[in-house]
């Protein structure tokens, strides 16, 4: 079952004036090469013994959490002068600037029964300025990785003046067995592998999860019936219900409308493959497009006005964008090759989508008008780009090549750069990312 | 839904029920299903002898010659055998991305279905439905296995066609 914890977020004055001046460490994020900015997290202070383990847990994956992302790098405790052991001490900054720490996260841990209370600031060390007020969190000590998460996005989103995205979770299909067996479940993990659960058993064959944008229900499709078919899963009740869709025989890659209510997904009849938009709660539809080609994978514009999805109206698969009402589309995908599952930015300003070209695979992104078209992966089978919150990194499925051939997650940021496999025990594809958790 | 006027012989709801799992009705799956062979209005007779599937090139759904003298023994014996529905499955290779591969597989079935039905098959014994690429039977990552990927099963049941 989903663990669940309340997390009531506390922003304390926790010392002192705030300093006027707002420090210059700003960690600018852009396309170009960057040097990541080095960072030190001294080991948070156990404000009480049982604090003791879970405050060097914490500790860890705040730092691997930032140097996860690329953009930062942790400065070994080895190579520090000073401890800075307690929370309330005064920052030695010289200290920090001799080992070049742009960036020192400070913070206490104190642990009451299954209470868990973190406190962090963050200093600009070349400022000799402490940025942003303290912030603390409570929560419960089996949720102590949401707490270091929280820290990491706070840190994140100080240095970067982007949202963060650690504390977020990701639904995906879990896999096992051989590829002409394989066994499909879905199953859900926080957004670093952690926590793995799963939502469903192998009974029926399922595909492709959407998270809502509450990250309160998810959107998939099943086999149960023999066909595909629409359901939509409650994440903390792991209910689930067969969505009702317009009449045909198959209805498959949902998504949700912006605001949750409705879904946007493919229904086939006779062969033929069009876009609907459907109100989940009374089922009814409207049929988006009516072209005799196939018209899929669907995905909105973060403003619900627009609807990306592919088509093969031209001969061969390519990205177009229609009001989300339907209507007239117009392409935005002309290089070689062709062009799949493309989602919408949750900026706005970019397609992420697979291209299919001379025998490889790619993940790429390009300007919602088809221009600045970057490919960001290559392999024998990338697919099914999703966004993180924050429009900086697309999580993908890697497929291997062969009959011993299996799936798994990969992250890479916008830019193209740190590509990285996702820890988890299984095999794993269709993953979507969902929101920061309140 | 429909109930299918007679059941015929206890041996063949062995057989059938054995046809209820897409592609887990190959030969020698039971004793009784091997004494099917023989019989043409057996289910398996119809997979092994008529021939339950077509093939067809990448990225296509155009039957070839070959698949549609195939579909020509399967109209014939769904004509002889009224008691018998059939669910077409439609498959992809996997050289292609999960949704569109859905719909091509679903092309591919309905291709099937379209020609059984222009030679006199009842539609309303016919579904099509597909896998995409979800349920290959070859394994390997070349042409070899792709070509038996890329297929229309037709598989015969009395369950009723909801």
């Amino acid at each position: 079952m989903m663990k669940r914890f309340l997390i009531a977020l506390v922003v304390l004055m926790l010392a002192g004036p705030v300093v006027a001046q707002s420090g210059p460490l700003r960690l600018t994020i852009t396309d170009g090469v960057i040097e990541p900015l080095p960072f030190a997290v001294p080991s948070f202070e156990p404000e009480n013994a049982e604090a003791a383990q879970v405050a060097a847990d914490i500790t860890r994956l705040v730092a691997l959490d930032l140097s996860g992302t690329g953009l930062f790098r942790e400065i070994p405790a080895s190579a520090f002068i000073s401890a800075h052991s307690s929370f309330a001490q005064t920052v030695a900054y010289p200290d920090w600037r001799a080992i070049n720490a742009q960036a020192m996260i400070s913070g206490a841990v104190t642990v009451s029964g299954n209470q868990l209370i973190v406190k962090f600031r963050l200093y600009d060390v070349f400022s000799g300025t402490e940025m942003g007020g303290g912030l603390q969190f409570a929560g419960t000590v089996d949720g102590w990785r949401r707490m270091a998460h929280k820290v990491a996005d706070a840190a994140y989103r100080r240095i970067t003046g982007e949202g963060g995205y650690f504390d977020s979770r990701i639904v995906f299909v879990s896999e096992s067995g051989p590829k002409d067996n394989r066994q499909k479940r879905l199953a859900i993990m926080d957004f670093d592998g952690a926590n793995m659960q799963f939502l469903t058993d192998s009974s029926a064959l399922v595909l492709a999860p959407r998270f809502s944008p509450t990250g309160d229900r998810v959107l998939y499709t099943s086999f149960a019936s023999g066909s595909p078919r629409i359901n939509v899963l409650d994440v903390t009740s792991v209910g689930t219900r067969q969505l009702q869709t317009a009449d045909g025989e198959m209805a498959f890659s949902p998504r949700f409308s912006r605001d949750g209510t409705q879904v946007i997904y493919s229904l086939a009849n006779g062969g033929n493959t069009d876009i609907y938009r459907g109100d989940i709660a009374s089922g009814a539809s409207t049929r988006l497009t009516s072209a005799p080609s196939i018209e899929t994978a669907p995905s909105l514009s973060p403003d619900g006005s627009q609807i990306v999805f592919e088509s093969d109206r031209s001969g061969t698969q390519q990205m177009y964008i229609m009001s989300a009402n339907g209507g007239d589309a117009r392409r935005i995908s002309f290089g070689d090759g062709r062009y799949a599952t493309p989602v919408w930015s949750p900026r706005g300003d970019l397609i992420a989508f697979t291209k299919q070209n001379a025998g490889r695979f790619h993940i790429g992104v390009m300007r919602t008008d088809g221009s600045e078209e970057r490919l960001l992966t290559s392999s024998f089978l990338d697919e099914g780009p999703t966004w993180s919150p924050n429009g900086r990194v697309i999580m993908f499925m890697r497929e291997t090549q062969g009959a011993g051939g299996t799936s798994s997650l990969y992250s890479v940021d916008v830019s193209g750069r740190n590509l990285k496999p996702v820890p988890l025990p299984n095999g794993a594809s269709d993953p979507s990312w969902g929101p920061l958790q309140p | 839904m429909t109930i299918l006027p007679k059941i015929a012989l206890m041996g063949l709801i062995v057989i059938t029920a054995g046809c209820t799992n897409p592609d887990r009705f190959t030969a020698g799956a039971n004793d009784a299903a091997q004494a099917g062979v023989n019989d043409p209005t057996s289910p398996l007779f119809f997979n092994q002898t008529i021939g339950d599937r077509v093939l067809f090139a990448v990225d296509t759904s155009t039957l070839t010659d070959e698949g549609k003298a195939i579909l020509d023994g399967q109209v014939g014996w769904l004509q002889s055998n009224a008691d018998y529905l059939a669910i077409i499955e439609g498959h992809a290779d996997e050289q292609g991305t999960r949704e569109y591969n859905i719909s091509l597989g679903f092309r591919r079935s309905n291709a099937v279905r379209e020609y059984l039905v222009s030679k006199g098959v009842p539609a309303t014994r016919l579904r099509a439905t597909s896998y995409g690429k979800e349920r290959p039977i070859q394994v390997c990552s070349q042409e070899s296995c792709y070509a038996s990927n890329r297929r229309a099963v037709t598989v015969i049941s009395l369950a009723s066609l909801s």
